[in-house]
């Protein structure tokens, strides 16, 4: 069974046990509150990979714009804790379903579009929450970003060290990644196959491609906005400038490199890519270089990443059909 | 106060219109976006501001420099983007120019440092025209503009490359039947673009009096905005979005918000996109 076909069962407990198994002993041998703390940090990007993967792999709808929606997530977490004084398991949620209004809001008007104009949607979409977010200093405090941010508390006791958001991110990494696996394997899932693999097809088919699309564009946004609300308790600060079109472009790249349309492949892409520039000094002064030179490298030699669906980006339907023979440009001047 | 606003967007609008036609030229005849324009496009700002600061050269020398900085990084990247990848589709080499754009910004980033740094001012003088007072400057970028519009236009129509890139353009298997070398004009059609945008660059730098590393992001994305408005594929709609969107954006700045001049673009761009993709002088674009 090749590795993107892979999906977390009752009767493929032995492949999936000792991973998790390890991943909670993990913290016993490795008590550096920096190494703890770069694992966090791959564990958010866990999420936010796996869900793009709903709308780009599985679907085969470019979103190049979901840090936006992790943005808005952490900024709903940020806003509702230190205005209304509510709890983390209040904005986690709440992060969620904004994120997803939001999603559905942008997917309603533009699933009309397909492709790169999509893609360049997404894009102006993104710019447009950036300066919105640095603007409307009444609501986000512009510039200044929103500090002090409660820390999530379990049972009354306030998380301080990296070993509780160690355990509390793979908590909700292996709910998150249980869901999606579920959501991909269902009936809905095969929607999002057919719908990518052939739009058309998969409409004579008797799915409800438009309203597909658009529950595509919720489930990946409202999983954005879940890891922003935990990404804001645990920086406990947001600013906009974490949430720029730079971050879509690293989410992407890591998508891209563990591979998309499988549940591996995200989780793995998410990461090397967080471990890969902490391994040396150098490697973090050219953390850019590094993500462009591999994203590079996967689309020249292996397009499908490490562990993807083959040939999901040298994609079929509206992606390609412009370059059949007669397709061929428009007169220039 | 209204007329400077709009010789100001004008003048802005002017050097959009540059990056913008950039994305036409490649659209219009390899149809495919690149990302990595606005790297470029920074990338001739560095070398003319390196040209007039460090090396004290007249600002129209550091121009021609910065053009011919920009064609070489053109011409290369479309050898590393495009040329392996002709027939994947439109996605593969726009993420493999995303890449390049992350290479491109990072190592400027680590080579010149992320602060501004500074051009050397010219022509600070204004002069009144027609009762308005109009800085000598933007005359210059406005005369420039015009002149590379001109020249641009009589390269395509009236040259020998330039029949080549409209039969390449139209369809180019044809072209290469008719013994067009598609792959030369695909490699000049990238250049040129490159160039103007590299043109640009070297100017916003003179202009605001400083180029930084990240300038290119914002710059690259208006231009597409415009190139968007004009339609893709149209050179005089992309002049036409350019100058739109610079014009708009100072009037936002007079009448709104100075921190949303930036939405402008964007706006523009999502609504043109959503409603007619397009745009506003390009021809319906059947599949994409």
């Amino acid at each position: 069974m090749p590795l993107y076909d892979f999906v977390p069962r009752r009767d493929n407990w032995y492949v999936w046990l000792p991973v998790l198994a390890a991943l909670l002993l993990f913290p016993l041998l490795v008590r550096s509150e920096y190494i703890l703390s770069i694992a966090v940090y791959a564990g958010i990007y866990i999420i936010l990979t796996s869900s793009l993967n709903i709308t780009n792999g599985y679907t085969g709808l470019f979103s190049f714009g979901h840090a936006a929606f992790y943005g808005i997530g952490a900024y709903t977490a940020a806003i509702l804790a230190t205005r209304l004084g509510l709890s983390f398991w209040l904005t986690l949620p709440l992060a969620g379903v904004v994120a997803g209004i939001f999603g559905a809001a942008i997917a309603l008007p533009t699933l009309r579009l397909t492709g790169i104009f999509l893609a360049l949607v997404t894009i102006g979409f993104q710019e447009i929450t950036f300066l919105v977010t640095l603007n409307w200093i009444g609501l986000t405090r512009g510039p200044m970003g929103i500090p002090a941010i409660p820390p999530p508390a379990i049972g009354g006791v306030a998380l301080s060290g990296n070993l509780g958001y160690y355990y509390l991110i793979l908590a909700l990494d292996v709910i998150v990644l249980g869901l999606l696996s579920r959501i991909v394997t269902s009936r809905v899932g095969r929607a999002f196959v057919a719908i990518r693999e052939d739009e058309l097809a998969a409409q004579s088919a008797g799915i409800p491609t438009f309203r597909m699309k658009i529950l595509s564009f919720v489930i990946a946004t409202f999983f954005a906005g879940i890891a922003g609300a935990f990404f804001a308790h645990h920086a406990r600060f947001v600013s906009a400038d974490s949430f720029r079109l730079d971050e879509t472009f690293a989410i992407l790249t890591m998508l891209i490199v563990g591979g998309m349309g499988s549940l591996v492949g995200p989780v793995l892409g998410a990461v090397l890519l967080v471990v890969l520039p902490e391994a040396s000094r150098f490697l973090a002064e050219y953390r850019g270089v590094v993500y462009g030179l591999i994203l590079i490298g996967v689309i020249l030699f292996r397009p499908e990443g490490l562990a993807g669906v083959p040939g999901i980006i040298q994609a079929r339907g509206a992606l390609s059909r412009v370059d059949k023979p007669s397709g061929a440009g428009e007169p220039v001047g | 106060m209204l007329v400077p606003q709009l010789i100001n967007g004008l003048t802005q609008g002017s050097l959009y219109a540059l990056i913008a036609i950039g994305f036409v030229i490649i659209f219009g005849t390899m149809n495919l976006v690149t990302f990595a324009h606005g790297e470029v496009y920074m990338a001739g700002a560095f070398v003319g501001a390196f040209a007039m600061s460090l090396w004290h050269l007249p600002w129209f020398v550091a121009l021609v420099m910065g053009m011919a900085a920009a064609w070489v990084l053109g011409f290369l990247i479309e050898k590393v983007a495009f040329r392996p990848l002709r027939t994947a589709g439109h996605m593969p080499p726009l993420l493999i120019t995303i890449g390049l754009s992350i290479i491109l910004k990072d190592l400027a980033v680590v080579l010149f440092g992320a602060e501004n740094r500074p051009v050397p001012s010219i022509y600070e003088q204004t002069v009144r025209l027609a009762g308005v007072q109009v800085s000598v400057l933007q005359l210059v970028i406005l005369g420039l503009a015009g002149t590379l519009f001109l020249v641009l236009r009589l390269v395509i129509q009236g040259t020998k490359i330039g029949r080549a890139m409209r039969a390449t353009a139209q369809d180019h298997e044809a072209a290469s039947a008719m013994g067009v070398n598609v792959n030369r004009v695909f490699s000049i059609a990238f250049a040129l673009a490159s160039c103007l945008g590299g043109a640009a660059g070297v100017m916003i730098g003179i202009y605001y009096n400083a180029v930084y590393p990240t300038m290119g992001g914002t710059a690259g994305l208006k231009g597409f905005a415009a190139c968007i408005f004009g339609g893709l594929t149209s050179i005089p709609g992309a002049i036409l979005g350019g100058i739109i969107i610079g014009v708009v954006e100072n009037l936002t700045v007079q009448f709104l918000a100075s921190g949303y001049r930036d939405v402008v673009a964007f706006l523009v761009m999502v609504i043109v996109l959503v409603l007619r993709p397009q745009g506003l002088l390009g021809r319906k674009l059947k599949t994409v």
